[in-house]
Order: structure tokens, then C-alpha cells, then sequence
């Protein structure tokens, strides 16, 4: 009995402590200068996109905008590894000032932060094997853009979904593509969530999940692999609506001094054409958004 | 505190705690069975077998169950060989290579709280037995393993203890169990203390059950011993 | 494929080699918290009120009811706003946020202590109350009991119990990954993502925390001999 108290006397505390932490968040609109450096999240696992290489080092399309973007700007600029699904959460709970994840602007993310203007927009696809009998069927369309969905693109969904019905579809947590899967998919698909875009590669390889749905950049580098050359596309690619208006750098809401610097980097990386060039380094062509 | 949020969460959060209780139950009961025999086969005299369960015992409890729990996961489904052999259709499932994780380590450790208990009874009783013509066999049944199980009670049942807080670890290969859950919510709503206090809550709960019911347990063992 | 393994640019091995390095200063920092953590709650449950008495109480039975897993992501979204909010109660002003290795040493420190409370209590209750009643009669000082009398007797018997919250913490140092902090565990995870072969880097890693487990067991054993010394002498 004495021990049921304890439990429960600990559990009151943490929750008030936890009561008090949350107000702290929202005294801290007042505007302040840009902090110095300024540490940006990144998950490091998200090839091409971010990741990190055999010597240790962060590299990727992302990381070689934002250290352009901190050269133009003048300031010092620091990396955190982040674990993806923590990205948001640790935004908000102050570990860094800005994180840059391949993460997509969708009104769900711009309740609880700020985003600059978009650097890359690209669509998500379904992926399995070229032998599997999904590759055969007809789904009549290019690109299901989620915004307005016609009729033609309703026939569309209906179909990936007849066609993925009873079938293990593997997807990255807490992303646009899960948030498509919850919808349209969870009902009808046996749902497999992994923290890394790469462990899902490794689990479609392997044959634990028939089917997966990512970025259609982010397959690339599975895809160009030796293991990857029996599995390509299959079905539309998806954008609009929940999959939100291209990518873009997440910042704690109120910080708008950082904001205003970022997305004039940014602007500055597309008029003169250094965007579209790491882009085609990097994707191989063009994602970046006018 | 947003209390919207915990009540709108509880379902998805039941459902995990039912995971989370069965991965636990199913690790547990194969789990006995196998540190019993990891005790036996550690006490053999059979050298070559006491000394493979040796290493098995030695390999389990010198590293993280995580690097385990990936091993057998992402590692062995790397190789074409298992992937055609027999075992796969259970490999395959991140549920069944979860409960073989927590049921290769939980054997590795019970194993060892089994072996002390059972050298733990005096060998007094165990001449006594065999004086009066006792069958090895019976001699075990009747006088070596209720006195080793009485023995091994209290650390078995911090053990049981351990294998709840090891099942979290499932929700590093795909399992949506109670920390699986938890997580997903958190991410997606980015209001993680709330759901973690949950989930947090309902681990003491069932630990609170185990360790009150290995206590019941004990108290009932010392009476009939009294007796 | 063991090239993968080679030092330098092209393989993994220095990386994974510094990460093993992280991993034993996360463990060894997350011990000695533990063993202050510990200490300190043991002495509440033993000399300390009612309230001091609850307090650790709570401490232990919450921190062992929990999966350390929890734990780690409990302080992980929640320290920097409680470490914000208690530093506020000291007069500072603006945002304390902690770092990945922070918070896996504060975490992995705080499950360490709650099991090192028990093994310190238990301890010190197996010191036989003869002793210290000699060393009064004696006219020795408390803190020259505490020194002289109690603390290397209690050693004694804490040491193969404190040696096995040592491996537990050394093993759960690992939890960590998920913070994203380059220890030995989250290399080998990225690597193994990266090169697409997990079982050469999860046996690594294997192979590596065997090594660390088994090196310091042997310290420890050296370390309860030596604590051990003056008992044989006296049974000889």
C-alpha cells in the first residue's frame, strides 16, 4: 500500500512539473536577436536529403543549402543529429533554432511551428518489387494531387487501395506518408511504422513489407542500388493536401527574426541558381520550388 | 496538462498496453521453460553442453538487449539463406523476433537465478534423499526444485520485472506497443509528456501487480513451510 | 565486407571506435551519478523524516517501475522545460536547454541511482550494529564512524551488488540512440542503415560492449578482493 502512495504521489509531482514547464514555452514570443551560432536539427538518415557518411561527416542536399545559407547570412551555424519522430519535440523544447529534415509544410506541423518558405517539393510514390503483380495493373494516372481530389483521382486512390488490400505496407513514422497511410490506407493494409526511411529499404528487401511509401527522392538511393534494381515505382505519385506545400525549415512559432534571415537565404540560394544546382547534384534534377 | 488529449489517446494506448501484455506473458512462459533447462544444462556434467550454455549465457548478459533485439531482426533478415529457410515465416513477423528476444534474454539471466537456487539447497538433503532410495528424477520433483523455487522467488520475480521494462524495447522494430504507441502519438501531436505519463503510469501499475503478487506468493511459501 | 570496418574515411571502424568511446563516458559519468543518486537515497530511507524517506521512496519505485526507455524519453522532451523552469526558481532568466549527452547521462544516472539506492541500503543494514556500538564506546567521532567503520564495511558488501548496477548501466547506455547522441549504438545504426549491413555492425557492437562488460567485471572482482582483504586475514 505504502508503495501504491508512492507511485502515485510521484506521478501528481511530474505532472505539475510538467504543467509548469509547458507555460514557459509561450513567454518566449518577444522578439531577440538571432542566437549564435544557430544549431540546426537534422536526422542524418535521410539520403539524399541528410545523412552521414563513413568518415563521421553530416552530408546531403540539406546540409550543403543551410551551411551555404549560414555563409551568405554571415553567421555561425551548428549541427544536432536528431532522431526524426523527435525533430518537433525537440524544437519546441529549445535543443535547437531551426531544423531541416526533408519535412513538408502541412497545416497539422504549422500549428505548432513556423516554416520557411519552401526549398524542394517532390512526390510521394509507392514502391515493391518489379515481379510483383501491383507493377501490372493500370491506375490511369500520373499524379494524384490531394488539394481538390476530382473524380478521376478518387477512381484512383480507390484502386491503390483495392489493389493494397491485406498487404504489408511499411512507412517512416510520423511523416506526411504515414499521415497519408492513416487515412486512406489503415483500414485495408497491415500498417508497419520504422524510425528510418533506410530500415524500411532494408525490411522491403528483405520481404517483411510488400509495399512501401516514401518521398520519391528519398528512394533514390535504394533504388540506384544493386539490391534496389529489382524494385521500382508503381502506381501515382502523390502531392497536395495533407502531403502540404513542399519542404521547408521548421522554427519555434514567434521566432521571426531567424525566419526573416532564413527565408531571405533561401531566396537569395534560388535567384541566383545555387538551389537548382545542388539540386541536380544531389537529386539529379530540379525539385526546387519558384 | 492537456487532459483532451490523454482521454482522446486512450484507446490507441490500451491497445499498445494489450501488446505490451502480451509480449510479456508469451516471453515470460517460454522464458521459464528456458532457464530451467539453461540451469540444468549449465550444471551438466556433460562438459561441451554445460559449456555451450555457458557462452550462451555469458553472450546474453554481456551485451544491450537492444543490440540483441536488432541482431535478430534487421541482421538475420539480411541473409538469403535464412530468408529461405524454415524459421523465416516466424522471423518475418517483428512480433515473434520481439518475444525470441526477450525470451533468448530473459533465458540468459533466469537461467542463472535458477542454477543459484537450485545449488543453494543443502546437500544434507539431497544424501537424505538419495538414502531413501530416491529416484533422481523424484529427488529433483520432490526435494530440489520447491526449495530452489522458494529460494529464486524474490529474484525471479524482479527478473518478470525486467522483461516488462525490456519489452518497451519492441518499439524499436515496428511493434506498436505501449512505448511504440506512445511515441507515434507524441510525434504526431507533439505533446509528448502527457502520453508518456500514461504509458509511464500503466508500466507501474503492472510491475506494482507482479512484485505484489510474487510477495502473496512468497508469504503463502512460507506458510506451508511452517507447516 | 570487413572493409567496412577499416580506419579512416572509407570505413567505420574509427567511428565506431569513438563511439565506444562515448558510450564508456556517458556510463561512467551516468555511474557516478548513480552512485551520489544512490547514496544520497539511501541515506534518506535510513537516517531521514518522514518526508526525506518518502521522497526516495518515490524515487526508486517510480525509476524501477518504468522502462528506462521511458525514462530517457521523458527527460528528453520534458528536461530542457523542467531544467528552464528550475532555473527560473534561481533567478535566471531565458531558455537552459540540454544537449543529447546531457540527457543520456542524466537519464541512464537516474536509473543507475534508483537501483544503486537499494544495493547501498542493503548494505549498510548488513553492517552488524555491533560494530558501530564498538566504535562509540570507543569515543569515535561520527564522521570518523562514518569514515572508518561504516563505509569500508558497507563497501564490502555493496560491491558484487554495485558491480552489477555498473553492467545494467553500461548496457542501458545503449537506450540512448534514440536521442540521436553518436555513441557506440547509434553508429552502429547508422551504419548499418547506411551500408545496408546490419548484422556485420549490430555483431560488432556486440562484440565490443562483450568486451567492455567482461573487462570491467574484472576490475570490480579485483576491486572485491581488495575490499575483502581484511576479512581473510582475520578468518586465516
Amino acid at each position: 500500500m505504502k508503495r501504491v502512495f508512492a507511485a502515485v504521489a510521484a506521478l501528481a509531482v511530474t505532472l505539475v512539473l510538467a504543467g509548469c514547464g509547458q507555460e514557459e514555452n509561450k513567454q518566449q514570443a518577444a522578439d531577440k536577436p538571432l542566437p549564435d551560432p544557430i544549431r540546426f536539427a537534422t536526422e542524418g538518415a535521410y539520403p539524399p536529403y541528410n545523412m552521414v557518411d563513413s568518415s563521421g561527416k553530416l552530408t546531403g542536399f540539406e546540409i550543403d543549402m543551410v551551411n551555404e545559407m549560414c555563409s551568405r547570412m554571415k553567421v555561425r551555424c551548428e549541427w544536432v543529429v536528431q532522431a526524426w519522430d523527435g525533430t518537433i519535440p525537440g524544437l519546441q523544447a529549445g535543443r535547437f533554432d531551426a531544423a531541416i529534415s526533408g519535412m513538408s509544410i502541412t497545416p497539422e506541423r504549422r500549428q505548432v511551428v513556423d516554416f520557411t518558405v519552401g526549398y524542394a517539393s517532390t512526390p510521394a510514390y509507392l514502391v515493391t518489387a518489379k515481379d510483383n503483380p501491383l507493377q501490372a495493373v493500370t491506375y490511369g494516372m500520373e499524379r494524384v494531387n490531394l488539394d481538390e481530389i476530382d473524380p478521376a483521382e478518387q477512381q484512383a486512390i480507390d484502386l491503390v487501395r483495392a489493389q493494397l488490400k491485406g498487404k504489408t505496407v511499411g512507412v517512416q513514422t510520423a511523416t506526411i506518408h504515414a499521415d497519408f497511410a492513416d487515412k486512406y490506407l489503415a483500414d485495408v493494409v497491415d500498417l508497419r511504422r520504422y524510425d528510418t526511411q533506410e530500415n524500411m529499404a532494408l525490411d522491403l528487401q528483405s520481404g517483411r513489407i510488400e509495399v512501401g511509401l516514401a518521398d520519391a527522392v528519398a528512394w533514390e538511393p535504394f533504388l540506384d542500388r544493386p539490391e534496389g534494381q529489382a524494385y521500382s515505382f508503381f502506381g501515382p505519385g502523390f502531392d497536395g493536401g495533407l502531403f502540404g506545400a513542399g519542404m521547408g525549415i521548421a522554427l519555434r512559432k514567434g521566432d521571426d527574426k531567424l525566419l526573416d534571415a532564413l527565408n531571405g537565404a533561401i531566396r537569395s540560394l534560388k535567384e541566383d541558381g545555387s538551389l537548382r544546382k545542388m539540386a541536380e547534384q544531389w537529386f539529379g534534377f530540379d525539385s526546387s520550388m519558384p | 496538462m492537456d487532459l483532451t488529449l490523454i482521454q482522446t489517446s486512450l484507446p490507441q494506448l490500451a491497445a499498445g498496453a494489450v501488446l505490451t501484455l502480451e509480449l510479456v506473458l508469451l516471453s515470460l512462459a517460454a522464458g521459464i521453460v528456458l532457464a530451467v533447462a539453461t540451469a540444468f544444462g549449465r550444471l551438466s556434467r556433460l562438459r561441451p553442453l554445460s559449456l555451450l550454455v555457458g557462452a550462451y549465457v555469458f553472450v546474453f548478459r554481456s551485451t544491450p538487449l537492444l543490440v540483441q533485439i536488432f541482431l535478430i531482426y534487421y541482421g538475420l533478415g539480411q541473409f538469403e539463406a535464412v530468408r529461405a529457410s524454415l524459421v523465416w515465416p516466424l522471423l518475418r513477423e517483428p512480433y515473434w523476433c520481439a518475444i525470441l528476444a526477450l525470451t533468448l534474454n530473459t533465458g540468459a539471466y533466469g537461467g542463472e537465478i535458477i542454477r543459484g537456487g537450485i545449488l543453494s539447497v543443502p546437500f544434507g538433503q539431497i544424501e537424505a534423499a538419495r538414502a531413501l532410495g530416491m529416484a533422481p528424477g523424484l529427488m529433483y520433483r520432490r526435494i530440489i526444485l520447491p526449495q530452489a523455487f522458494r529460494q529464486v522467488l524474490p529474484a525471479y520475480g524482479n527478473e518478470m520485472i525486467q522483461v516488462v521494462q525490456a519489452s518497451s524495447l519492441a518499439s524499436t522494430i515496428t511493434l506498436m506497443e505501449l512505448t511504440g504507441v506512445a511515441r507515434a502519438i507524441a510525434a504526431r501531436t507533439y505533446q509528448p509528456l502527457e502520453v508518456f505519463l500514461v504509458a509511464g503510469a500503466f508500466y507501474l501499475l503492472l510491475n506494482l501487480v507482479i512484485a505484489q503478487g510474487v510477495r502473496l506468493a512468497e508469504r503463502r511459501l512460507a506458510r506451508e513451510t511452517r507447516r | 565486407m570487413l572493409d567496412l570496418l577499416q580506419f579512416g574515411d572509407s570505413g567505420w571502424g574509427d567511428e565506431i571506435l569513438r563511439g565506444a568511446g562515448m558510450t564508456l563516458v556517458v556510463a561512467v559519468l551516468a555511474y557516478g551519478i548513480g552512485l551520489v543518486l544512490g547514496s544520497l537515497s539511501a541515506a534518506a530511507t535510513l537516517a531521514g523524516g518522514l518526508l526525506l524517506r518518502g521522497a526516495a521512496a518515490v524515487y526508486t519505485t517510480v525509476v524501477r517501475g518504468v522502462p528506462a526507455l521511458l525514462v530517457i524519453w521523458l527527460l528528453f522532451f520534458g528536461g530542457g522545460s523542467a531544467a528552464t523552469w528550475a532555473a527560473g526558481l534561481f533567478g535566471f532568466s531565458g531558455r537552459v536547454d540540454l544537449s543529447p549527452f546531457v540527457i543520456g547521462v542524466l537519464a541512464v544516472g537516474l536509473v543507475s541511482g534508483a537501483y544503486a539506492a537499494e544495493v547501498i541500503r542493503g548494505a549498510v543494514q548488513a553492517v552488524p550494529a555491533g560494530q558501530l556500538e564498538a566504535a562509540r564506546a570507543l569515543g569515535m567521532q561520527r564522521g570518523l564512524i562514518l569514515r572508518r567503520i561504516l563505509v569500508p564495511l558497507a563497501l564490502r558488501y555493496a560491491l558484487p551488488g554495485l558491480s552489477n548496477v555498473w553492467q545494467m548501466t553500461l548496457k542501458d547506455t545503449s537506450l540512448i540512440m534514440v536521442t540521436g547522441l553518436a555513441e557506440l549504438m547509434r553508429v552502429s545504426f547508422v551504419a548499418s542503415g547506411s551500408t545496408r549491413q546490419p548484422f556485420l555492425f549490430y555483431i560488432a557492437a556486440a562484440v565490443i560492449f562483450m568486451l567492455l562488460t567482461t573487462g570491467s567485471e574484472l576490475l570490480f572482482h579485483r576491486a572485491e578482493r581488495r575490499a575483502a582483504r581484511g576479512v581473510r586475514r582475520a578468518g586465516a
